[in-house]
């Protein structure tokens, strides 16, 4: 199964998004939160977001969704074949990747129903 | 310059980023999250203890040692940017006893292509990278002009403290400053404001 890291400024956020997510898309998805500096404050930790790679890593892929700025920067840090980074909106990106790895897609799937995420309309 | 001169340089870094800690958390009041000065302090600080513990002994292994140390350490975008261009520096300069000007030059161009390969900013971006390009650019001229080493890193830190400057009446098109749209015009970006730092500081070892 895909795993999902969650990259964000904020580790509430992060812990937050990450448990709407398996409320949703199934309890059994491997969902990390990475958010916050390892101290608790505001930013980004390449050592959290290693650490929450290795934790959410099925052999079939990871991936990526970060918030803004530095998470975005520190995310292509660890950027490769296998762990790919998803350009979407935070909460909506996170849910779709979410339902579609719960469902056992492959990476490259789940990741596009992630992407799809940024044409959904509200209103 | 050989090893020593580059551990000198990073000393320097780290007095100067402590001294100039609150004027970069001022300019990224302005544009960003107040927290650049902070950030970069925390991180060189952390550099300091990492080099007295096993001084590398070839500039390659220290630069590398010190982009990985700012890299786990700063928790801002400028971690991940700067710790990327110390490393490719040290990955081009590895074990060369003394570096030219020349292939300082081609090491700040590896560092540059670093940065852009995470930011993917350009000239004109309001980043750090208008003040790195212009120094680099600087540097080059002045071996082609077969200037002394002293001068040409004089050079290159005038240049990137004019590119700094230059960022004022930007309007910024990448990282946090972006989502100000015309606020950000009117303030010098902070990332550039650090580079023409580390220039200075190179230029202040130089002139020892």
């Amino acid at each position: 199964m895909v795993g999902i890291v969650l990259i964000s400024h904020s580790g509430p956020l992060a812990a937050e998004v990450a448990a709407l997510a398996a409320q949703i898309g199934g309890e059994n998805v491997p969902l990390a939160a990475a958010g916050g500096t390892e101290d608790g404050g505001l930013g980004t930790s390449p050592g959290l977001v290693e650490a929450a790679i290795e934790e959410v890593d099925r052999g079939d892929g990871v991936i990526l969704i970060p918030d803004l700025g530095s998470s975005v920067l520190t995310a292509r840090l660890f950027a490769g074949p296998d762990v790919v980074i998803a350009d979407v909106p935070f909460v909506e990106g996170t849910i779709a990747a979410a339902v579609s790895a719960g469902s056992d897609m492959p990476l490259k799937d789940v990741l596009a129903a992630a992407e799809e995420a940024r044409t959904f309309r509200k209103l | 310059m050989n090893a020593a001169f580059f551990a000198s340089w990073i000393e320097e870094i780290i007095r100067t980023v402590h001294v100039e800690r609150d004027r970069l958390t001022r300019l990224d009041a302005a544009v960003g999250d107040a927290d650049h000065g902070a950030n970069l302090d925390r991180g060189f600080a952390a550099v300091a203890p990492v080099l007295a513990a096993k001084q590398p002994d070839t500039t390659g292994a220290l630069l590398k040692q010190v982009g990985d140390t700012l890299i786990r350490n700063v928790g801002g975008a400028s971690g991940p940017l700067y710790g990327m261009a110390f490393r490719e520096m040290g990955k081009v300069l590895g074990d060369t006893p003394d570096v030219s000007v020349a292939e300082l030059c081609t090491a700040l161009r590896a560092g540059l292509a670093g940065i852009q390969k995470l930011g993917a900013a350009v000239e004109g971006d309001k980043t750090l990278v208008d003040a790195l390009i212009p120094a680099i650019r600087a540097l080059e001229q002045a071996v082609r002009d077969g200037v002394k080493q002293q001068e040409a890193i004089a050079a290159a830190a005038a240049a990137a403290l004019a590119g700094a400057e230059a960022t004022i009446p930007m309007l910024a098109r990448k990282g946090r400053a972006s989502y100000l749209g015309p606020r950000s015009v009117g303030h010098e970006d902070p990332g550039a404001a650090s580079t023409a730092l580390i220039f200075a500081a190179l230029n202040t070892v130089a002139t020892r």
